[in-house]
């Protein structure tokens, strides 16, 4: 039932004809890729606002945006057309429409206090608190604070820039948002509605507020001092995430209309697989199921064998239970074989990019397979013993590498993994 | 590929006026509309349709779950349940665990006193950003981010009632809710999915969610006057409190294990783009040809009141399928619960078809039905942005 265009449930192979990617190591895939394996580190002290008082004065903003204000609406929406224009530029769409939807992972955005700040200032006279905020609210226009704030006007102000078809789909699945965006392209795809999909993610959430918003959870690491070293996955002495901002962009197209129109094919994103989780609100099921349902799903899902997999970009997200959960749902699912398979964490130089992450790092996994260099783990100098994975350590690797898993976990019990290869022969 | 069909087998509803899906027919369907419930005293010069009195344990049994949710959630999480318990499904283990749930949602609710505090503190103040970092850490709660985050209202679906096959939040307002379940159709009919719970729930008593609202003008102040009487002063949105969640199942699923269905959904369409005249009433129409709505079908409206949209909207319903079609405003009586707008609607048009009834006119103007109908055109045309349409069909 499969032919050279469909795989091995005979739906339509999804291939990937372009792509976009903006970090704190900079803007662009040559770029990015030079920094990344180089080990590099993007994380950096905070200047976008004071730090003094707070526990953890390290991110890995990305302060390079030409933005009217510094906002998390603005700067997630600058970087997500950065990327998304990039995506399309290489699979020869920009500028000429595009011929299909777009699945936008979208940061949270709200009124931030800069924000409310200046509603106050226009209503000085009256008692500080909401009253007054609504007052000034009536009494003038707002027309780009009210866009900012909506949670759908970053897909909006992309499926505008780019002319993507329909209405715009904005989807969040907490950490994991990146890698389903991705899959709901390929979902689409399968189903015949399009014969291409733009999926992107963007967050560029580091506020003062954001970033206190995780503190309060204990989930960022206050390892503040050498920053560029704080994020450790899989080491003895990781102590939680670093807070990060990026954005990744993907051009989908059935196989057959890529080939048709003669575009060069990245890669194919050969399956997908997702399970949600019910135990808690922010941490995982203790016996790992959801998250080895999800990583079973999608080899099941791509027709692959845990020995077919040559790499695994991890979620890796450097707090203590994260990695141990990571390393225990990959164990149980390809045994003791998992030891022998190289698995890297670019959070470790890109730090957590929330929302953007399953996509920035689905864009990583495929520039591992086209270049045939794995990015390391760095600053990965003392090893968990309990962790006993080749993790890629401190230096790159060259390495023929067709097919790789890459995993996301969020918040909410959210599992998404994906399962991405080189083109078809 | 053959297209499954999707058949409506379960549903949870939540508004001004109490709960329950057989309620709300019961309510809105009598032989007059209700007096609408509505606090225009609170948020004066705005009015807000309010949330019921209502037992939260019902159906989120620990208290230790009810603490970590704000309101949006709690009743997002209530509204679920009750969409689980009438289709038949509430705490079967093997149905839940497979099934997949798709939640429209917003998000970021604020712990209002603590910004007015800092708001007061700040007037003293000139180092502003050093009086946040001095604040923020003390008095935001931990678990109040959790309460913001929009996928953290399905999260705790999947901890209270266990459904857990997959689970995707859309956001973006109206449209949020017509891209759930324009996802949660597509997977179904493609096989994709056999058995899916899909909706939203928002609350409307937030001063925030006014503040949001009125930045773009899109607020009505001044009476509750229904969505086409206030045209005339201006229009604007009136938000309601209301959940709405759906179970939606491949009608050979359903069939299996002896389900009966309310309707059909058969079709849905959607788009989104700038709202000039000519552009949004060209989409407008090129949607309702999508969805390939019967000639006599009636029309369950999602319009927002917003003025200039609101008017092409029933203009373009009105040139489809002819002067006296029958519209149904339900804004006018439960308000503009936005990512849970559309559920609403298509619960609405489920509970008619599933009855053999329509309902009586929700504002003078409205058109009286010329009997039952078999069809029901659902839409749900964003305030600001996104315009979508379905069609639910008698099974």
């Amino acid at each position: 039932m499969s032919d050279k265009y469909t795989d091995h449930l005979g739906r339509p192979i999804v291939v990937v004809t372009g792509m976009g990617v903006l970090t704190s190591l900079g803007r662009g895939k040559k770029d990015n890729w030079e920094a990344l394996t180089s080990g590099v580190s993007g994380i950096h002290r905070i200047t976008r606002f004071p730090i003094e008082g707070l526990s953890t004065t390290i991110a890995g903003t990305v302060d390079f945006m030409d933005v009217e204000e510094v906002s998390a609406p603005a700067v997630s929406t600058a970087m997500a057309l950065a990327t998304a224009g990039e995506a399309l530029d290489q699979a020869g769409y920009n500028g000429s429409g595009f011929p299909g939807p777009l699945f936008f992972a979208a940061p949270p955005v709200e009124l931030e206090w800069q924000h409310r700040f200046t509603l106050m200032a226009e209503e000085a006279e009256l008692e500080p608190g909401y009253g007054q905020l609504l007052a000034a609210a009536r009494d003038h226009t707002h027309e780009r604070m009210h866009e900012c704030i909506q949670l759908g006007s970053i897909a909006y102000k992309l499926a505008e820039t780019y002319d993507t078809k329909g209405l715009p789909i904005s989807l969040s699945t907490a950490c994991a948002s990146g890698a389903t965006s991705i899959q709901q392209g390929v979902e689409a795809l399968r189903r015949g509605e399009t014969e291409a999909a733009l999926c992107a993610a963007s967050d560029g959430s580091v506020t003062a507020e954001g970033l206190i918003r995780f503190s309060l959870l204990s989930a960022l690491t206050t390892q503040n001092e050498f920053p560029e070293k704080a994020s450790r996955p899989f080491s003895k002495d990781r102590s939680g995430f670093v807070m990060s901002e990026g954005s990744a962009a993907l051009v989908l197209e059935t196989l057959e209309h890529a080939r048709a129109r003669g575009a060069e094919i990245l890669g194919v994103i050969r399956g997908v697989g997702e399970k949600a989780d019910s135990f808690h609100r922010t941490r995982s099921s203790p016996d790992g199921i959801p998250a080895i349902t999800a990583i079973k799903l999608s080899l099941e899902d791509a027709g692959v064998e845990t020995d077919e997999i040559d790499y695994i970009n991890a979620h890796g997200t450097s707090t203590p239970e994260n990695d141990r959960m990571e390393y225990g749902a990959l164990k149980n699912v390809f045994g003791e074989a998992i030891h022998d398979v190289p698995i890297s964490s670019n959070k470790s130089m890109i730090g957590h990019t929330l929302t953007a992450g399953g996509a920035v790092e689905a864009v990583f996994s495929l520039m591992t397979i086209r270049e045939g260099v794995i990015p390391p783990t760095i600053n990965y100098n003392n090893p968990d013993p309990d962790i006993p994975l080749d993790v890629v350590p401190n230096v790159k690797r060259e390495a023929t590498v067709k097919t790789v898993l890459s995993n996301s976990f969020g918040f909410g019990g959210q599992n998404a993994c994906l399962v991405l290869g080189a083109e078809p022969a | 590929m053959t297209d499954r069909e999707v058949w409506i087998t379960g549903i949870g509803l939540v508004s001004c006026f109490g709960e329950g899906a057989e309620f709300h027919w019961q309510k809105l369907g009598a032989r007059t509309a209700p007096e609408p419930v509505v606090d225009c005293e609170t948020y004066k010069p705005y009015c807000v349709f309010p949330l019921p009195e209502i037992d939260w344990s019902l159906q989120i049994p620990r208290r230790g779950d009810q603490r970590q949710m704000e309101n949006w959630q709690r009743l997002g999480t209530y509204t679920a349940g009750l969409a689980l318990e009438d289709a038949g499904l509430k705490d079967n283990e093997e149905m839940v665990s497979t099934m997949d749930l798709v939640v429209a949602a917003g998000g970021g609710e604020r712990d209002i006193a603590v910004d007015e505090e800092i708001l007061r503190e700040s007037l003293t103040r000139n180092d502003r950003d050093m009086l946040l970092n001095e604040r923020l850490p003390t008095e935001l709660r931990p678990t109040l981010f959790l309460a913001q985050l929009s996928n953290l209202l399905a999260g705790n679906i999947s901890i209270v009632h266990k459904v857990t096959g997959s689970s995707r939040t859309y956001m973006g307002e109206e449209g949020a809710g017509v891209s759930a379940f324009q996802n949660a159709f597509a997977r179904i009919r493609a096989g994709q999915s056999t058995h899916l719970l899909v909706g939203g729930a928002f609350n409307a008593e937030r001063i925030d969610m006014l503040l949001s609202l009125q930045l773009g003008h899109f607020a009505h102040m001044g009476d509750a006057k229904p969505v086409q009487a206030r045209q005339a002063t201006g229009g604007g949105t009136i938000i309601g409190t209301a959940g709405a969640f759906l179970v939606l199942e491949d009608a050979e699923h359903a069939r299996a294990r002896g389900a009966t269905p309310y309707a059909r959904l058969s079709s849905i369409a959607s788009d989104l783009g700038p709202r000039d005249l000519e552009k949004t009433k060209a989409r407008i129409d090129a949607l309702i040809d999508d969805v390939k709505v019967e000639p006599g079908a009636a029309v369950v409206s999602g319009a927002s009141g917003v003025a200039g949209i609101t008017e092409l909207e029933f203009d373009a319903l009105r040139r489809h399928l002819g002067e006296d079609v029958a519209i149904r405003a339900y804004q006018s009586l439960v308000g503009n619960a936005v990512e849970a707008n559309f559920p609403f609607g298509i619960a609405l048009a489920a509970l008619a078809l599933r009855h053999g009834g329509f309902y009586p006119v929700f504002e003078e103007v409205e058109k009286p039905a010329s009997g039952a109908p078999s069809s029901i055109l659902v839409s749900g045309i964003g305030h600001y942005r996104g315009e979508g349409f379905a069609v639910i069909d008698k099974v």
